[in-house]
């Protein structure tokens, strides 16, 4: 398979384009692997291109019981930032952001990465001394950011209601002008093709049903097309992860609910960044087609469904057009929801799980799409080496038992963190 | 958006009501830290039918136990919980 240049797209005006070949193949599984990855989702496919890539393990199949990339990695928001306050979530989040700045140049693969400012809005004193508390935070571990005052947020962003008596008045605003967003559809088939062209074989249409036990230990994966035998078997699975964890019996520190968003009819540029807001939940970003992305709450009430119901999209839609008055006159185009693992701390999970050759990379709540680069390599590693990167080590399964948790909000043992 | 038929005031919308945990999370006074632990940390989390309690918040604000399905949403039964509808 060739690369992807300008020269392959000169070449196509001279042939009609007619070179072009399928991104990645559509094996039939074999009886064995090395390791096992179940879901093709970004994290996922992912996790396959660096087993193969950093590891040189390439007997390795993806797991996909409908088509790569169709659960949250196509359902999100797209955001990408590293801006959180607590020193295990920096260390992970910057090191993906630094990913996510050569991921294009990495996978041969336009991911539409656009670092064009992560904005969060303060709306009162308390508001700017948590922004303050959280950029500081920040700067200490070298990532950056800026608190802007009012006059330099209404620069930013004109389209913001900055007058007195706005419903939610602003009063500044801490900035990561690293963050943006990026193509969600084209980083899990950025690395499907890259985990092929590695040998990597994705397996779509094939649904895990249980699992092959030797002992304690898995061995295997039941699937619809059959048994199949692994050394090491990688749960990756989002909001499923309860489901397919209890196939081995264990019971995780999750709780699958439904996150929905929505996007507008394309328009002209008006939201040049990222808004999101440290009092309310609603994040306002445009797409590269001009569709206006917004989301917010999740629906707090446990659901596979991948539907949710509208008065939680109408919250969100009432806090954006609160905050930015001239998207009432937008119509909505599509509203859509994913199966969210919502943890109880508000953190993931990547680790050995107590069944022997059995690992689990889950619990990502709403903040998933971001770290799909520093997820997929910190748990090659852990899977190449049967033992956690460092910077993947504070999320391991055994932290809710040692009381160690990493609690961003400082809600508890609840799955609803707002 | 789900109808909840309260045992106390009939079928409402969803929006009067909140939901709270599931039943199995419930921690018991008495419980060994051990199983305080799993109950308050883990959750069975089912593709399927599991007993949830919710609150009539906007309501009578009773608590209720819901034994609900979480791929089709439909509701199979709704009690009121007191002592005797936890485990």
């Amino acid at each position: 398979m060739t690369s992807y240049s300008a020269l392959g797209l000169l070449r196509g005006v001279f042939n009609d384009q007619s070179h072009w070949q399928p991104a990645w193949r559509d094996p039939e599984p074999q009886a064995n692997y090395d390791v096992i990855i179940i879901g093709g989702g970004g994290h996922g496919l992912a996790t396959a291109y660096y087993l193969a890539s950093v590891h040189g393990i390439r007997n390795v199949a993806v797991l996909e019981k409908s088509w790569i990339g169709g659960g949250n990695t196509g359902r999100n928001t797209t955001l990408v930032r590293s801006n959180y306050r607590q020193k295990p979530l920096h260390d992970f989040f910057e090191f993906g952001l630094k990913m996510w700045e050569h991921l294009s140049d990495e996978l041969n693969y336009n991911v539409m990465f656009s670092p064009r400012g992560a904005l969060m809005l303060g709306h009162s004193d308390s508001d700017m001394t948590r922004l303050a508390e959280r950029g500081d935070a920040m700067r200490v571990d070298s990532i950056d950011a800026e608190l802007l005052s009012r006059d330099q947020v209404a620069k930013l962003e004109p389209q913001l209601d900055m007058s007195r008596d706005a419903r939610f008045p602003i009063e500044g605003g801490l900035i990561q002008r690293r963050g943006g967003t990026a193509r969600h559809d084209a980083v899990a088939w950025g690395y499907a093709r890259g985990a092929d062209r590695l040998g990597v074989d994705i397996i779509q249409k094939c649904e895990v049903t249980g699992f092959v036990r030797q002992g304690d230990a898995v061995v295997g994966v039941e699937t619809t097309r059959g048994r199949i035998g692994a050394g090491r078997v990688a749960i990756c699975v989002a909001g499923h992860s309860g489901h397919v964890a209890a196939m081995a019996g264990l019971k995780l520190p999750v709780e699958s609910q439904t996150l929905q968003a929505l996007v507008t009819e394309g328009v002209k540029p008006m939201i040049n960044g990222v808004i999101m807001s440290q009092s309310l939940h609603c994040y306002i970003s445009q797409s590269d087609k001009g569709g206006i992305v917004m989301g917010g709450d999740p629906d707090n009430w446990p659901s596979y469904a991948q539907r949710g119901q509208p008065m939680v999209t109408q919250g969100a839609i009432a806090q954006a057009i609160a905050l930015v008055p001239a998207l009432s006159r937008l119509r909505m185009l599509r509203t859509w929801g994913g199966v969210t693992d919502m943890s109880f701390d508000g953190s993931p999970i990547i680790g050995p799980t107590p069944v022997p050759g059995l690992f689990l990379n889950g619990g990502w709540c709403y903040g998933g799409f971001k770290a799909t680069p520093a997820s997929g390599w910190t748990y090659a590693h852990t899977l190449a080496t049967g033992t956690p990167h460092k910077l993947n080590a504070p999320f391991d399964l055994g932290r809710f038992a040692r009381g160690d948790t990493i609690d961003e909000n400082g809600v508890g043992p609840l799955p609803n963190h707002r | 958006m789900l109808l909840i038929t309260c045992p106390h005031c009939g079928p409402r919308a969803q929006t009067e009501f909140s939901y709270e945990r599931t039943v199995d999370s419930v921690v018991q006074p008495g419980a060994a830290p051990a199983e305080a632990m799993a109950r308050l940390f883990t959750r069975a989390n089912p593709r399927g039918l599991d007993d949830e309690i919710w609150r009539h918040t906007f309501g009578c604000r009773a608590w209720l136990v819901l034994t609900r399905h979480r791929m089709t949403h439909a509701i199979t039964a709704i009690r009121a919980a007191g002592p005797e509808a936890l485990p």
